[in-house]
């Protein structure tokens, strides 16, 4: 019995979150998650990207790389092709490909958001969120359908993520820390108690 | 100019990729559940790092500026495949098991920040330490957090039974908490603050 789309999407959001239980895009989460706005406008690019780059690595690895996957063009020799040893190098060049697109996007509609983002927008390329999903969608066999409810959902749920920790982190700028755990041990205590929280959606 | 030994030995612990340089997180708390794949991932990303290192910063006099990124990351991607073949090959069970882990080596920050930290602008040589250095200092947290969790969430290390029986008979349970996500996180939490305790009382106040 397959999944229903909307279960995956719900089980991709919370119960399955990519941030906090397979601890996907770690390095951007804990770098632009100072302040809400930011935090906000990096979730927005992640999303966006996540949608677009999944479905399309999806037709890429199916009608390309697959084994078996040219037998679309009628040619025999190129039918029995089996191209997926290339599957990582490939997803990452359609994945900078897109980013490049989104970051020319954003500079020319929300130039403050671009400045707010700055090098973070175009290390969305090596944002393992993004790759991770796209990897997770071939060793899972998604449909072309399930593969972009699975990218939406993902970049949904970092987005809720980060902006939940930019939040608490905020409120705790002045507040008193230990002289150690100020700054990053702080931070990873912060991330521990919301994925437990997170865990809670899975009915644990 | 640093001698070759302290280039391969800061990364080890006083400038920790992981703990002090931030790098890395995602891999360091996804496959540390246990220690074989926390070794074996150890293991995978030394060899990506020093190697990468190695071959960019002997081509870092012929890469325009502008295509920087991409002839990294093309270079990393055919390290890591290279890595993922060989793991098929030899270690199926723990590759199996690392999954789509092996092939995030080419997003893992480690990898891309000492090649643009350090490999563009030193020479081959130290940078190969360099990058041996980090690798060591990413393997040695690996081991020390899939170490407490594998002990503390199943009672065995590297597959063997390290709590007695008896425990269990005597009512002690397995601590499922480290075995899932938010164990890791206070784990690198306890970490980084013991070793930012240390640095500051070494470093005097």
């Amino acid at each position: 019995m397959e999944d229903s789309l909307l279960k995956l999407l719900v089980d991709s959001i919370f119960t399955k979150n990519i941030l906090l239980v397979f601890f996907l895009g770690m390095c951007s989460f804990l770098a632009c998650s100072k302040k809400i706005k930011t935090a906000i406008g990096l979730g927005a690019a992640v999303t966006f990207v996540l949608t677009i780059a999944t479905p399309v690595n999806w037709a890429v690895y199916n009608f390309v790389l697959r084994p078996g996957a040219l037998s679309w063009t009628g040619n025999a020799e190129l039918a029995g092709l089996d191209l997926s040893f290339l599957t990582f190098i490939t997803f990452i060049a359609v994945i900078a490909s897109l980013v490049q697109l989104v970051e020319m996007v954003v500079d020319k509609y929300s130039p403050s958001l671009y400045a707010a983002l700055g090098v973070f927008l175009p290390l969305i390329t090596v944002n393992c969120a993004i790759l991770g999903a796209s990897l997770f969608m071939v060793e899972r066999n998604y449909t072309v359908s399930q593969s972009a409810v699975f990218g939406f959902g993902s970049g949904l749920g970092f987005w809720i993520a980060i902006v939940a920790l930019a939040a608490v982190r905020q409120k705790l700028e002045y507040s008193n820390f230990p002289r150690g755990l100020r700054g990053l041990p702080g931070v990873f205590i912060i991330s521990g108690l919301i994925a437990m929280t997170f865990m809670a959606f899975g009915g644990m | 100019m640093s001698s070759p030994f302290s280039t391969m030995a800061t990364p080890i612990f006083r400038n920790n990729p992981v703990l002090v340089q931030v790098l890395g997180i995602c891999s360091s708390l996804a496959v540390t559940t246990n220690v074989s794949t926390g070794l074996t991932m150890g293991i995978s990303v030394t060899a990506v790092v020093a190697l990468s290192n190695l071959i960019l910063s002997s081509m870092r006099n012929w890469i325009p500026g502008k295509i920087r990124m991409i002839v990294e990351l093309v270079v990393i991607a055919v390290l890591v495949i290279i890595t993922d073949q060989v793991l098929k090959a030899y270690a199926f069970d723990v590759s199996k098991r690392l999954s789509v882990f092996v092939a995030l080596i080419i997003t893992n920050c480690i990898v891309m920040g000492r090649v643009e930290a350090f490999a563009l602008a030193n020479k081959p040589i130290p940078s190969l330490l360099d990058g041996i250095g980090n690798g060591l200092g990413y393997g040695a947290v690996l081991l020390l957090v899939s170490t407490v969790r594998e002990i503390a969430g199943s009672g065995t290390w590297l597959g063997m039974q390290v709590v007695p029986q008896a425990a269990y008979e005597a009512g002690y349970s397995n601590m499922g908490l480290m075995v899932l996500a938010p164990g890791a996180f206070f784990l690198i939490a306890l970490l980084a603050w013991a070793q930012t305790e240390f640095l500051l009382r070494k470093g005097g106040k």
